[in-house]
């Protein structure tokens, strides 16, 4: 597929073209943070040199979204019968992200195996999965935080994009990707990328590769994870420091627990999807009061290990997370799964050698 | 608004309370009947599978579908009341509206049961999983050698399914104990503590498979006797409890390690358990 070039100047002229048949979300500043927000035409600055503060995870997962209304009817000849009324609701309307990250579209495919299977389809996951493309800004500079590298290809992976745009001199290289992503760059308003242009590309996708060091192997980890599940005097130490926020897990872009509440005002009311947390003490209380994970050493341990042994082993290896270190960065007591993915194989791997 | 393809998973059948029981003082059990009269004579499912129960406005939660999928005039489904929704279930009367996404989850490997004896030992609503799989056995008695059941509840008025008790006493072709924790004026049957009273009743191992489900405590207990009357952990079956959202194995709040109890279970051998990680 032919890649395309657009200079900087001319973005909000494509975007505009985009966003007449379809709800663009960019990342702009939102008081503190960096957000995905709907695309308002060219007065708004973009911010496209930083990865944004949460990822574009609403535009497929929203944080809250109705599943049914339902409604109590009285019966007019009988006011004794009430009857209830369902209707499913969604909201699905053609997508296009624009300046996300690799790693924050790549996410959405540790989604799929989960929502969008031949044997168990999420409806409205599925639909808005379909009707969403990304275009992803490959990270022209890394962050500390950064650990592409260590669960996926790196800082220019195409998993999940439609089209992967990389800073080149005053404007963007956009690489077709997909089918979907191809049809978002036949426009007149992009020029056919120049042989220069596609050199420079590649020269930007290695030196941020470069960047990001030599990748660990965490390939053990998922053993390792299981081997500890019983040493909670390893889970109490890494999770000494958690306050059980839960930032973490509302910024991942690979997190997807959700719970399901009603809320209803007179007779009638929705039934909702809402983004859960499993750092919460109450994800997993029963109604007999009993709670499997009572500590947040046993919650932080399901949440690293979910995401580099229990995924990994039902999902043919594949990490459940995307390296992209907002978890890491946005920690307000500096937790940092790598270091705990390490001392659980180190620390495998010690008592192992011990016995 | 987008047109939805095929099956809604979270989409609920809507169903008519047909009937109340008071169990217990704090056990009710609900029949009903979904009012989608094609949805009803086409459901299916198979003993120890549950079922999403829903108060709209109030929320779901996830109860077994404790009559047998050989009786199929209502679905029966037992609640003890712990929580806003149980209570607001409570509340409900013959002719109330209720929702129902069922059937969930696997069920009792009653085929490969088939020409064993079985020994049932519940405790409190626990019997609740084990009368489907009873029931079930009973409406198929020749495909079953022995059936044995242990029930106890700490009191009485603590035991469910008193209206069927006497047929299930009566019968000759089931061995029936009833067991309350302590003495108490009027009680003909015996006193003791479940696994106590299954020590004493040394149903063989031999060919035979247990089912148990009850609190964790008894199920504890329970475990350590069978074993020491024989039992291997492969001969022994129960069932686990959860907090349940979705019931599909998605919403990610179920699992024990790589096992989501609402797809892989809830029904288990202890041997499964046994390979499990410790977190129940």
């Amino acid at each position: 597929m032919t890649s395309k070039y657009i200079p900087a100047d001319r973005l909000t002229a494509w975007l505009d073209e985009l966003a007449a048949s379809n709800r663009v979300l960019v990342p702009v500043r939102d008081n503190a943070a960096v957000a995905f927000q709907p695309y308002t035409g060219g007065d708004q600055e973009l911010v496209l040199d930083t990865q944004a503060t949460t990822p574009p995870k609403g535009s497929v997962f929203p944080a809250s979204e109705p599943l049914m209304t339902f409604e109590y009817r009285k019966d007019e000849e009988n006011p004794g019968k009430v009857d209830v009324a369902v209707q499913p609701t969604m909201e699905a309307a053609p997508t296009v992200v624009f300046g996300c990250r690799p790693c924050d579209a790549r996410g959405f495919t540790i989604f799929d195996r989960v929502y969008n299977t031949d044997g168990m389809r999420d409806h409205y996951y599925a639909a808005r999965r379909k009707n969403t493309s990304f275009v992803s800004l490959v990270c022209k500079e890394t962050a500390s935080s950064c650990f592409c590298h260590w669960v996926g290809e790196g800082p220019a992976d195409t998993r999940g994009s439609d089209v992967l745009a990389t800073p080149v001199g005053q404007g963007y290289v956009l690489e077709p990707i997909t089918e979907q992503g191809k049809a978002l760059v036949e426009s007149k308003t992009l020029d056919n990328a120049t042989q220069e242009q596609l050199d420079a590309t590649a020269q930007v996708k290695q030196d941020a590769r470069d960047s990001l060091g030599d990748a660990v192997d965490v390939s053990e980890a998922q053993e390792a994870l299981l081997r500890l599940f019983d040493d909670m005097e390893f889970w109490q130490d890494v999770s000494a420091k958690c306050i059980s926020c839960g930032a973490c897990t509302y910024l991942c872009p690979t997190c997807y627990c959700f719970n399901i509440t009603d809320e209803s005002c007179g007779n009638q009311g929705f039934r909702i999807r809402s983004w859960d947390n499993c750092m919460s003490y109450l994800f997993t209380l029963e109604g007999s009061g009993h709670n499997p994970r009572p500590t947040k050493a046993h919650r932080l341990k399901n949440r690293v290990g979910h995401k580099f042994s229990y995924y990994p082993g039902l999902h043919e290896g594949l990490i459940a997370c995307c390296g992209c270190g907002r978890c890491i960065k946005s920690c307000p007591v500096s937790v940092d799964i790598r270091e705990i993915v390490l001392r659980a194989m180190e620390t495998a791997t010690a008592e192992t050698k011990a016995s | 608004m987008t047109n939805m393809p095929q099956k809604n998973l979270y989409l609920p059948e809507i169903a008519t309370v047909r009937e109340v029981i008071q169990e217990t003082p704090n056990i009710k059990t609900f029949r009903v009947v979904l009012d989608n009269e094609d949805a009803m004579n086409a459901f299916t499912f198979e003993p120890g599978q549950v079922g999403q129960l829903s108060v709209f406005g109030v929320g779901e939660s996830t109860f077994v579908i404790n009559s047998p999928p050989t009786r199929m005039d209502y679905l029966q489904f037992s609640v003890m009341r712990v929580g806003e929704l149980t209570t607001k279930l409570h509340q409900l009367s013959a002719g109330d509206k209720v929702g129902v996404r069922a059937p969930l989850g696997n069920w009792f490997p009653y085929e490969s049961m088939k020409g064993k004896n079985i020994v049932f030992i519940g405790g409190g609503i626990g019997m609740a999983p084990l009368r489907t799989l009873l029931l079930f056995m009973l409406d198929n008695r020749a495909d079953y050698g022995d059936i044995s059941l242990l029930y106890g509840a700490r009191s009485p008025q603590d035991m469910a399914f008193q209206y069927e008790l006497p047929e299930w006493l009566e019968r000759e072709d089931l061995n029936t104990v009833l067991t309350i924790d302590n003495p108490c004026e009027g009680w003909e049957h015996t006193v003791g503590l479940i696994p106590n009273v299954l020590l004493e009743m040394e149903p063989g191992a031999k060919d035979t498979v247990a089912v148990t489900c009850g609190p964790p405590i008894m199920i504890k207990f329970t475990l350590q006797a069978l074993k020491k009357l024989g039992f291997e952990d492969s001969q022994i079956v129960t069932t686990l409890e959860k907090r349940m959202k979705c019931g599909v194995g998605i919403c990610g709040r179920c699992n024990i390690g790589t096992k989501y109890v609402c797809v892989d279970g809830p029904v288990f051998t202890a041997a499964e358990l046994g390979d499990l990680p410790n977190e129940l």
